[in-house]
């Protein structure tokens, strides 16, 4: 059974739509906290994060969203977010709050594997990373590998990246950890493709969108995603 | 090779660029030292920026005392960015990358770029905020005449905050053909340190100027800071000279180093202006140039070592300097460089070396309309 994660920017309704994404067939949901200046997000997510902060999501109302989505899901919940935030709250003070909060752990964008190692969180490798660092990533990757499929910034594109099944033969070399591919991911058909090369895929941009329509449109987006993925 | 400055500076940036960080950082250090490189630089300096750049002195301007100006205004394109660009052109061809983006403000280091680009046969895109490009509407004129390619950034505060976020998307794009050439002393490792060596040039003549003209050292060296390229070339080799302050001078609405707080942004950390979640602020100040909430991170080792000092300006104090300028010493300032000339009046010292780090002809038209 392939594993599908879905990306959630953290908003006041977020622990309602993270409900539908997992009743719907998510298995792993990440929370976006907003960063005013997020270098490797394309459009969508973005403006979805500017869109959040204008509606005051700071770190400590994020936080609350945190712990809302966690009373309702049992699934695993990654935050993920940029440097700057970790940076002005305190390195360990949030990791200990998120995790209070119900996080299970983390994805730092711009945190580059051999950077603050004491951070456990989940590594990302992408088609330019050498094997010495793939390696690097995966020893120090916590549960899964993220691989981002594409050589560019995170967005829907047309047609799965020909760069994905040469960076998920790399990885399965260097690790037994479970390959979740990310970043350009948006369609079943996308999603089906994907299932063939890794053990599961991350949704953002095409799902924030869905979120923002409303819980059903999410519903069915993932739902589809999810029997994409189960062959069906 | 260090990538950091005391708490500063580092690589805080996705992992698709860190091999291309590594394979510029591999190229820097062979570079850095290497004879027939260095004497390339030299003589491009020489042949084409039109170095060495004169020290002159300011006497109408600062009747009470003495102070020189080192003329980047001179140079060929009419700011110190071209050390800067010559010198990163060189390193992307060694790299074999022909396709050069970059940031600008005020456009300086755009039209910098494409002048290189054009000298050297490269692709030239630039990305800057449309607000920006309304206030420097000659220069984008000048980048496209150079042949360069403009893309406006229409999003956030559309000024060079923004148009340097783009400028990093690009390159996570397209990083197996593109050479990003940055700026100013900011961004990942190795950049400040690139930066820093290719704008030493500034300060290694004026020191040697300036002890031909007073037989001694200045009491004080003067430079404008926004992400601080002109004042770390121009300070550089007189941080070892304990006796003479070095003060950078901020724009009052961009005071990264004076009013700022520790963060990170477009791949450093830095002293940034940031709220208290590390959510980046807007910048303001009527010089495109200093519009900018972030500065080098050896600037903010520097102030916390206590070995330089920041101090502000405020638009109509640099608007005044600017004007007074004009009219005691027959040079058109540019607007960055009036906020260091409004502080070397006054910072209390006699002898004063400053960094005229760019020509005001850009500037005319924000200028005149105040």
């Amino acid at each position: 059974m392939k594993t599908l994660v879905v990306y959630l920017m953290a908003m006041p309704e977020t622990p309602e739509l993270a409900r539908v994404a997992v009743e719907s067939g998510a298995d792993i949901v990440e929370l976006g906290f907003p960063f005013s200046d997020p270098l490797a997000d394309g459009p969508v997510i973005r403006r979805a994060g500017e869109r959040a902060l204008a509606a005051g999501m700071r770190t400590g109302r994020c936080l609350d969203v945190l712990a809302q989505t966690r009373t309702l899901i049992d699934v695993p919940v990654v935050l993920m977010t940029y440097a700057s935030i970790f940076d002005a709250y305190g390195w360990e003070k949030l990791e200990r709050d998120a995790r209070d909060a119900g996080a299970t752990s983390f994805i730092v964008v711009d945190l580059p594997s051999d950077v603050r190692p004491e951070l456990r969180r989940v590594q990302l490798v992408a088609p330019t990373s050498t094997d010495a660092r793939l390696k690097l990533a995966a020893d120090a990757t916590d549960g899964w590998l993220y691989l981002v499929t594409v050589t560019g910034t995170t967005g829907a594109r047309a047609d799965l990246a020909p760069t994905l099944a040469p960076l998920a033969e790399r990885a399965r070399a260097a690790t037994d950890a479970p390959l979740y591919a990310g970043f350009g991911i948006s369609t079943p058909a996308h999603a089906h493709a994907a299932a063939e090369l890794v053990d599961g895929i991350a949704v953002g941009s095409r799902a924030v969108e869905a979120a923002e329509v409303g819980p059903a449109e999410l519903g069915r987006f993932v739902a589809s995603l999810r029997d994409a993925l189960d062959g069906k | 090779m260090s990538q950091t400055f005391g708490a500063y500076g580092g690589r805080y940036v996705p992992e698709t660029l860190i091999p291309a960080l590594d394979d510029l950082e591999a190229a820097w250090a062979s570079l850095r030292d290497d004879d027939a490189f260095r004497a390339e630089l030299h003589e491009l300096g020489t042949s084409y920026g039109g170095r060495p750049t004169p020290l002159t002195r300011a006497a109408r301007f600062a009747p009470d005392q003495r102070v020189y100006l080192k003329r980047e205004d001179l140079m060929h394109t009419g700011a110190h960015k071209l050390n800067n660009a010559l010198g990163q052109a060189v390193i992307a061809q060694r790299l074999g990358k022909r396709r050069i983006i970059a940031e600008t403000g005020a456009g300086q280091h755009g039209v910098a770029t494409a002048t290189v680009c054009a000298r050297f046969g490269l692709e030239c895109i630039v990305y800057m905020g449309s607000e920006d490009i309304r206030r420097q509407a000659p220069n984008v004129e000048r980048m496209k005449l150079l042949g360069a390619e403009v893309r406006p950034v229409e999003f956030g505060t559309r000024t060079l905050k923004e148009a340097t976020s783009e400028a990093i998307r690009d390159w996570i794009a397209n990083v197996d053909d593109t050479y990003y050439l940055i700026g100013s002393c900011v961004g990942p490792a190795p950049y400040p340190e690139i930066v820093r060596e290719l704008q030493r040039v500034i300060g290694r003549e004026a020191r040697e100027q300036f002890l031909v003209a007073e037989g001694r050292l200045p009491e004080a060296v003067v430079a404008c800071v926004g992400g601080g390229s002109n004042a770390i070339g121009m300070f550089y080799d007189f941080v070892p000279e304990e006796d003479v302050r070095l003060i950078g001078v901020e724009a009052a609405g961009a005071a990264s180093l004076s009013s700022g707080r520790a963060g990170v942004l477009h791949g450093a950390r830095s002293s940034l202006l940031a709220d208290e979640d590390g959510q980046i602020m807007d910048a303001h100040s009527i010089s495109a140039g200093l519009d900018y909430p972030g500065v080098g991170p050896e600037h903010a080792h520097l102030r916390d070592t206590g070995r330089a000092e920041y101090v502000t300006c405020t638009d109509d104090e640099a608007v005044a300097a600017f004007h007074r300028l004009c009219k005691t010493e027959g040079i058109v300032p540019a607007l960055e460089s009036s906020h260091a000339l409004a502080r070397a009046l006054d910072c209390g010292a006699e002898l004063v070396a400053v960094c005229l780090s760019g020509r005001g002809d850009k500037d005319l038209a924000e200028v005149l309309a105040q």
